[in-house]
């Protein structure tokens, strides 16, 4: 396991007891490890427990049992090596021009302002959102504003890029080209990616590999599928239906399981 | 559609015009005339209603109060009372606003001062200044500082409680956005809630800014000999019912202009932090 990167080992999340109600447990005994530089899909349907599994590996919940580990070190709190791309747009900083969100984390840092910006300029280039510095996200659209959110993460130069469904609330054309963008910003940056959708196309268009978890109450990363497939991949290319197939009787199976 | 335009022309028209005098000049539309059509057509109305019906003590004209104004004006007695008031107003609002939005701020992110302050803040904005009036001039005299406590009581509840509102609106992801970039809870803090909750801030001092305006005549009320409230209260006494006008006539328009002014201070110099309709 000495190439595992970030692992989970048995854990469980439950939220806290509320006025003596007690939650049924959100995860148990979950594991999963995943190697450096890999691109990484779990996949799901609603409610499941992905979001749950990437705030616990970004360290905004700790396990109720179990431990995550980053390199070996636990994952105790949120840290700028672990960064998240999220779902909606609500996390950018509406009164910060484009420039200075995707600076924020190197401010937090201390980098002084002209090394700071001329950094964020090179990701806002890796983005193609050249020319865009000195709007507000208000003045964005749905997918420059996601761009954005890459580009933001990207800066601070972490270890692992959290994605929570970032191109859910896409159109179905802003999302290919953005999809396609991904996979070349992760060939460009050699970053871990942790993707999560509950699209099996979307996951067998990026990943390396598809976590595919089980239904919860208290869910687990069920069958892990390598996506051995040539990049650049294609919807139609050889193979992509077959492997859209086999991830689907999977998930199929697994609900036939439940009831 | 969904181009994308800078934000000033995202704003309603005419949002910046009253103090855009080019625009102003250059497009009077007719939204402009209607609005003049409907003051002229007031004052026509108040001055037939008054003539036809009452007498000048009970119900002057505007002709009257026009006349009034003049001597108030040529003897300087009117630029005295409203710049006194509006010096009242704007310290108070001003002291307020700078106790209540960090206040506001420190309760909304941290629970243990909301614990502790938070009774209080519920309880005494349903307690209205003019009730404190005698336990105010016993404390602090007859002086300015009893006239402006007033004012800042009155500022401090509805931008205490607008500023709460920010920090429990600001976006879950924002914060946990600063923390995975690496920003520790101060900088969070300095860096996201303060600016996320700005704009609320702004609007509950405008808000503020406009129940200065109405407290200024309980304010007054305290031993002055001079501002609009006093005026009002004052003329009360002489049966100076057109002076009464006058003052009530200078709150308005001072109010407007004043509203109107900082509205403008904001959309030049603060737009990022959200417009505030």
């Amino acid at each position: 396991m000495s190439a595992e990167f970030l692992v989970a080992c048995d854990v469980s999340y439950q939220y806290p007891t509320r006025r003596g109600i007690q939650s049924l447990p959100v995860l148990s005994c979950l594991n999963l490890g995943l190697v450096e530089g890999e691109f990484f899909c779990l996949l799901g349907p609603s409610g499941c427990g992905k979001t749950t599994v990437l705030n616990l590996m970004a360290g905004f919940l700790r396990p109720t049992a179990g431990a995550l580990t980053l390199s070996g070190r636990p994952i105790e709190r949120p840290g700028a090596d672990r960064t998240v791309v999220f779902q909606g747009d609500d996390s950018l900083f509406t009164w910060l021009r484009t420039i200075d969100n995707v600076a924020f984390g190197l401010r937090m840092r201390g980098v002084p302002k002209n090394k700071r910006h001329a950094i964020a300029r090179e990701y806002l280039h890796l983005v193609h959102l050249d020319g865009q510095e000195s709007k507000y996200p208000g003045e964005l659209s749905g997918g420059m504003k996601q761009r954005v959110q890459i580009a933001r993460v990207l800066a601070t130069d972490p270890k692992i890029l959290l994605m929570d469904e970032p191109f859910g609330a896409l159109d179905a054309q802003t999302r290919g080209r953005l999809q396609d963008e991904l996979v070349e910003i992760w060939r460009k940056t050699g970053k871990t990616i942790v993707f999560i959708t509950h699209d099996i196309a979307e996951a067998v268009l990026l990943a390396d590999r598809v976590g595919v978890m089980t239904r919860g109450p208290g869910a687990q990363v069920g069958a892990i599928v390598p996506v051995e497939l040539p990049r650049p991949r294609r919807r139609g290319s050889p193979g992509f239906g077959e492997m859209w197939e086999h991830i689907n009787t999977i998930i199929e199976s697994e609900q036939a399981d439940v009831s | 559609m969904t181009e994308v335009r800078p934000l000033r022309q995202h704003l309603a028209p005419g949002a910046l015009g009253w103090l855009r005098f080019p625009d102003l000049v250059g497009k009077i539309k007719g939204e402009h005339l209607i609005y003049i059509a409907s003051i002229v057509g007031m004052i026509v109305l108040w001055h037939v209603v008054a003539k036809t019906f009452f007498k000048p003590q009970f119900f002057p004209g505007p002709l009257l109060v026009l006349a009034t104004a003049k001597e108030m004006i040529a003897s300087g007695e009117l630029f005295e009372h409203i710049g006194i008031s509006l010096q009242r107003i704007l310290t108070g609002f001003l002291i307020g606003s700078a106790i209540a939005a960090p206040v506001g701020l420190m309760m909304g992110s941290v629970p243990v001062v909301r614990a502790i302050f938070d009774p209080y803040a519920q309880f005494f904005r349903f307690v209205p200044s003019l009730a404190w009036l005698t336990p105010v001039v016993l404390w602090f005299g007859i002086g300015e500082i009893s006239k402006i406590l007033i004012i800042v009581y009155t500022t401090m509840f509805i931008v205490l409680i607008n500023t709460m509102v920010g920090v429990a609106h600001i976006a879950p992801n924002k914060l946990h956005a600063a923390a995975c970039l690496g920003a520790t809870p101060f900088k969070s803090f300095l860096h996201v809630t303060l600016p996320a909750t700005l704009p609320f801030i702004l609007t509950g001092m405008r808000l503020a800014m406009g129940n200065s305006f109405a407290t200024v005549v309980a304010a007054e009320m305290i031993a002055a000999d001079s501002g609009l409230g006093y005026l009002i209260f004052n003329s009360r006494l002489w049966m100076a019912t057109d002076k009464i006008f006058i003052g009530i006539v200078c709150l308005g328009a001072l109010g407007l202009v004043t509203d109107r002014f900082f509205r403008y201070l904001v959309l030049r110099f603060a737009h990022q932090y959200g417009p505030i309709e």
